[in-house]
């Protein structure tokens, strides 16, 4: 009796939440799971097809350009990103003067939204009057057209992703780079290492776990990519950003292909879960632990 | 946690203790500003230029080369950002979103952490786990099945199906799960012998005690639902439920020339979230740590 009015309370403590997570995630997931053997646009009588859907995936032209794309804007993103965030978070961690002003400075396009990248790539790198030209023209190079050009479109969206996304990696080095005791670097001076060896030999197999942590993490956000899409070139020009996520939305979305758009949802879970697991593995065999 | 927080000495500003050639003069500062203070300003052009050219005319802002300051500052963009669309509209909608966002999660996360942590009974860790491995599963997989589930129930293009997938996280019972492993145990047990009921020592004891991880949750739920678009893109079709961000990326669509408005909307938009930034650095900071650290 006593243990049942014991659950009786605890239910009555995580059961709401349980309740909604559980219903908005595991049951939507399997639903999609069925819905990826389906041939549906949202009215008429769902029709089950297998594995056409999966099928049809691999023959896709539109498909393998958008995962061109999304590979093209993480090998972009990803490394950027993390050596960035690393470069920044070190020179960040001293005690100088204005340091909280650099901090701020870093920090706040944390904030921004996608709309508000969106909107600022649109103007900073404007062909006819952005600035990004602007300074390129002071320079005496030749205008560019930027998000007009199928080859640098998605090179300005990487830029201005790391431009609101970097913070985030700085954040995690620095808190890394502050658990690192100060008499570690110390004794590796004291030994005659110069500045850079201590870092190379002491501070940097510290941070290990951090980078590969912050690489998957910035991974799984790069495959994903499709607001500062979505706020900028809606796919184009010439289908040059278009994204694994912005084709699944336009199928699913725009053409109403619940059914291949839900495979494609798969088809991207699995491949996420596939580079975590091998970057995890990777980094298990080179012995570090990021978990 | 705490960024602000230093233990390594200034490493750049102290003499190098290695052998190196004998310099003949040094910087009267440390040579880290020059590396940094370019690197400040860069970071901050985009939002400043933000704010000076919402205070500029269309006109000005095409012509090229572009002005730094305003010539002439005007507030047009913002007058007609007010009187031209909905945009009052659309904020009381982000503002209605986003403050059910942070109380329900406030209130639902921690009561669900606090039986996850402080409670045991049947079928404790087998939810705890469930809700756990949902953090696997991408967004993008869900937003099929919950579109339809919601236009089957009837919300889809109203506002509750933006604030429903946000009334709970399984991040924010982990975040308070974790929170309150960290507190003491006795607190509780003084006031359940005072013959205080589970909720009553939840609400009056455990809930005061919260507040640094509250303040983690309820920033990381503010930042979440105030810029969110995806969802209300896919959800929202009727511009009076139009949230502040969705209505804005949807001028790029129809008024993509009207520069002016356009800055002024991205200034209304992001400078709630930058002045709440700079008045509560540390506690976003912590946030951030927190969301990268909690693999």
């Amino acid at each position: 009796m006593n243990g049942l009015r014991r659950a009786g309370t605890g239910w009555a403590f995580i059961g709401p939440s349980s309740l909604i997570i559980l219903g908005l995630s595991v049951f939507p997931a399997g639903w999609a799971w069925i819905l990826s053997q389906q041939r549906w646009n949202g009215f008429s009588r769902p029709r089950n097809i297998g594995w056409a859907n999966y099928r049809a995936m691999a023959d896709d032209e539109a498909l393998r350009a958008a995962v061109l794309h999304t590979a093209f804007y993480t090998a972009l993103f990803v490394p950027a990103s993390v050596l960035g965030g690393l470069f920044i978070a070190v020179a960040l961690n001293r005690r100088i003067r204005f340091i909280g002003f650099y901090r701020t400075c870093i920090f706040v396009p944390f904030v921004a939204s996608a709309t508000a990248v969106g909107i600022l790539s649109n103007y900073l790198f404007d062909p006819q009057f952005g600035f990004a030209n602007s300074v390129i023209r002071t320079l005496g190079l030749p205008a560019q057209k930027f998000l007009e050009d199928p080859r640098q479109a998605m090179v300005v969206i990487a830029v201005m992703t790391l431009w609101s996304g970097l913070a985030f990696t700085v954040v995690v080095y620095l808190a890394a780079l502050q658990d690192i005791p100060a008499d570690l670097v110390e004794a590796a001076t004291v030994d005659g290492a110069s500045r850079l060896q201590a870092f190379r030999y002491v501070v940097w197999p510290q941070l290990t776990p951090v980078t590969v942590f912050s690489g998957i993490w910035q991974l799984i956000g790069a495959l994903q990519l499709f607001d500062v899409v979505y706020t900028t070139t809606r796919g184009g020009p010439l289908d040059a950003t278009q994204t694994i996520v912005y084709f699944l939305w336009e199928q699913a979305f725009k053409q109403l292909r619940f059914g291949y758009g839900s495979a494609v949802a798969y088809g991207l879970f699995a491949l996420t879960l596939a580079i975590t697991l091998v970057m995890l593995g990777y980094s298990r065999l080179a012995k570090v632990r990021a978990f | 946690m705490g960024a602000t927080r230093q233990t390594s000495p200034p490493a750049a500003s102290r003499a190098p203790r290695t052998a190196r050639a004998p310099r003949r003069w040094r910087l009267p500062f440390s040579g880290w500003h020059l590396v940094l203070m370019p690197l400040a300003l860069l970071f901050a052009t985009p939002l400043v230029q933000m704010v000076l050219s919402s205070l500029k005319t269309n006109a000005e802002i095409r012509r090229f080369p572009p002005t730094l300051l305003p010539r002439d500052p005007t507030l047009s963009g913002f007058v007609q950002l007010f009187t031209e669309s909905d945009v009052l509209r659309w904020i009381a909608n982000s503002v209605l979103v986003a403050s059910c966002a942070v109380l329900a999660q406030v209130l639902l996360c921690s009561m669900a952490g606090y039986g996850f942590s402080r409670m045991r009974f049947l079928g404790r860790t087998g939810a705890f786990v469930l809700i756990i491995a949902t953090m696997m599963i991408p967004t993008q997989l869900l937003m099929i099945p919950t579109y339809v589930m919601f236009s089957r129930v009837g919300i889809v293009n109203t506002l509750p199906s933006i604030i429903v997938p946000w009334l709970t996280s399984a991040f924010g019972v982990f975040l308070m799960r974790q929170f309150f492993l960290s507190l003491p145990a006795e607190l509780e047990e003084a006031a359940r012998l005072d013959g205080c009921s589970a909720f009553g020592v939840f609400w009056r004891i455990i809930l005061p005690l919260a507040k640094p991880a509250l303040a983690t949750l309820a920033i990381f739920t503010l930042l979440g639902s105030w810029n969110d678009l995806i969802w209300p893109l896919i959800s929202i079709s009727d511009d009076r439920w139009f949230t502040l961000q969705l209505g804005l990326a949807n001028f790029q669509g129809t008024r993509r020339t009207e520069w002016q408005m356009l800055m002024a909307g991205n200034v209304v938009a992001t400078m709630p979230l930058i002045v709440f930034f700079v008045l509560a650095q540390k506690h976003f900071i912590a946030t951030m740590t927190f969301s990268g650290l909690k693999g």
